[in-house]
């Protein structure tokens, strides 16, 4: 891709999310939580042309490294996205996303009267359907719109 | 009973609930020789949400097992009024008893709460989630009336957020029940129900009306629709008067129909089939002793 195409910078130390689906790059800041407050330097790129998808979504993080729990809800929206470790302006790694069996934390229940949506010592937990996820404490399925629970808080 | 916690009907094979139901008419047949079988053995009840048959049944199962209860009592008067999360109030209680029985009315909760003791731990009651024990009695009662071979079933009123309906439905696909669910529009299984049955492979079909489906019955299982569940109370009457029955409405059903009820009853079962050979739902209500000392008896070691 030449540089007339896309002005992101290098990042020196961080994450590169990539080949996110187009239309996603601002759930994945949420995923990450990320706001304009949260002090981290960040490029996007919004519907930049890809090879491989044709159009998709990117995001350039500096000083941040995913942990897997932000990794697996993150499969769930941008299933394609590749995620590139790098160090010192060198990738020094680089994985696909898998889809993960459960995700833990950082989605909600949107079920009000879940117990996970209560005051009490513990994260939320959903299993990963062919179609959707599923609270595993309240049973409720989620099928549509994932990125809408994600827990901004 | 290979569970250390029962939290829904969902966990629970066509072994378990034969060993539960077999062990519960061992209770009914001679229930002196169960007398003494848990001497000293203390049931902690947390009853967040008002009860009355569960609690006093359990409450009767433990005492003719030998054993006590230790009771939270209100919520008013406990320190879950002072904001104690429930997490920290079932590490409490599992310090005074050998096991604990919770009603609450977050679903999920009885998940949680195991997953915070050691102990013993029986969902009595979650929201609009699940009851097992409930389940457990229904089928002891259904075993007992109208077998499970060849077994079709009516479930009928609030689908919705009735939680013995969502115990009970997916308990009955391990015995391979025919089950017809009767309901308004807005009160029909949830979403996550059917998913369960649907993955099981179930036989179910819904309607809104009985008259269609109800000489195929061996069982009606009523339950309540309640009037919070409507934005206005004309509505409410309207819809709840079409899932009513009396003597009348079981003209078309079959002379050995069994109807059940997980009670309380407000009008949808009418007074004047209580005299009738169709009433099953006091039995019911009392299986519920016999069936959780049996509950109790197989999570508490006895065959130790």
């Amino acid at each position: 891709m030449s540089d007339r195409e896309l002005r992101v910078s290098k990042i020196r130390n961080g994450t590169v999310v990539d080949h996110i689906t187009a239309g996603q790059a601002l759930n994945v800041l949420a995923i990450l939580d990320i706001t304009t407050e949260s002090g981290e330097t960040v490029s996007v790129g919004i519907r930049v042309p890809s090879d491989r998808l044709g159009s998709k979504d990117i995001v350039k993080v500096e000083g941040r490294e995913l942990s897997q729990d932000e990794v697996d809800v993150l499969s769930l929206i941008a299933p394609a996205a590749t995620i590139n470790i790098v160090r010192d302006f060198d990738v020094v790694e680089k994985h696909r996303v898998e889809r993960p069996t459960e995700v833990v934390g950082v989605l909600s229940c949107p079920n009000r009267h879940c117990i996970t949506t209560e005051d009490e010592p513990v994260e939320s937990r959903f299993d990963v359907l062919d179609d959707g996820i599923r609270c595993t404490y309240c049973d409720t399925i989620v099928r549509d719109n994932i990125a809408e629970q994600i827990d901004v808080a | 009973m290979s569970h250390d916690h029962i939290i829904s009907a969902k966990q629970l094979s066509r072994a378990d609930i034969e060993e539960v139901l077999d062990r519960a008419a061992e209770v009914a047949e001679d229930p002196e020789s169960f007398a003494d079988r848990h001497e000293n053995t203390l049931l902690g009840l947390l009853f967040f949400e008002p009860s009355t048959r569960t609690k006093m049944s359990f409450t009767a199962a433990v005492k003719r097992l030998g054993g006590d209860v230790v009771d939270m009592g209100t919520v008013e008067s406990s320190s879950v009024k002072k904001g104690e999360s429930l997490a920290d109030t079932v590490r409490v209680v599992e310090g005074y008893a050998d096991a604990l029985v919770l009603r609450h009315p977050s679903e999920g909760s009885a998940q949680m709460a195991s997953e915070f003791v050691d102990v013993p731990l029986i969902n009595a009651g979650d929201g609009a989630g699940q009851h097992p024990t409930q389940t457990l009695l229904d089928l002891y009662t259904i075993r007992e009336s109208a077998g499970f071979d060849d077994l079709t079933i009516g479930i009928m009123g609030d689908l919705k957020y009735g939680r013995t309906v969502h115990s009970l439905a997916h308990a009955l696909t391990t015995v391979d029940a025919d089950q017809h669910f009767v309901s308004p529009k807005s009160l029909q299984l949830p979403r996550s129900v059917r998913y369960d049955l649907h993955e099981e492979g179930a036989t179910i079909r819904e309607h809104t009306e009985l008259e269609p489906v109800l000489p195929e019955l061996d069982v009606l299982y009523v339950t309540r629709i309640q009037a919070e569940r409507f934005p206005d109370e004309s509505e409410y009457r309207e819809v709840a008067g079409e899932y009513q029955i009396d003597t009348e409405t079981l003209e078309a059903a079959r002379d050995d129909l069994t109807v059940m009820h997980p009670l309380p009853r407000v009008d949808e079962i009418a007074h004047d089939i209580d005299e009738t050979d169709h009433a099953h739902y006091f039995q019911q209500a009392h299986n519920g002793v016999p069936v959780r000392m049996a509950l109790l008896d197989l999570m508490l070691g006895g065959d130790e």
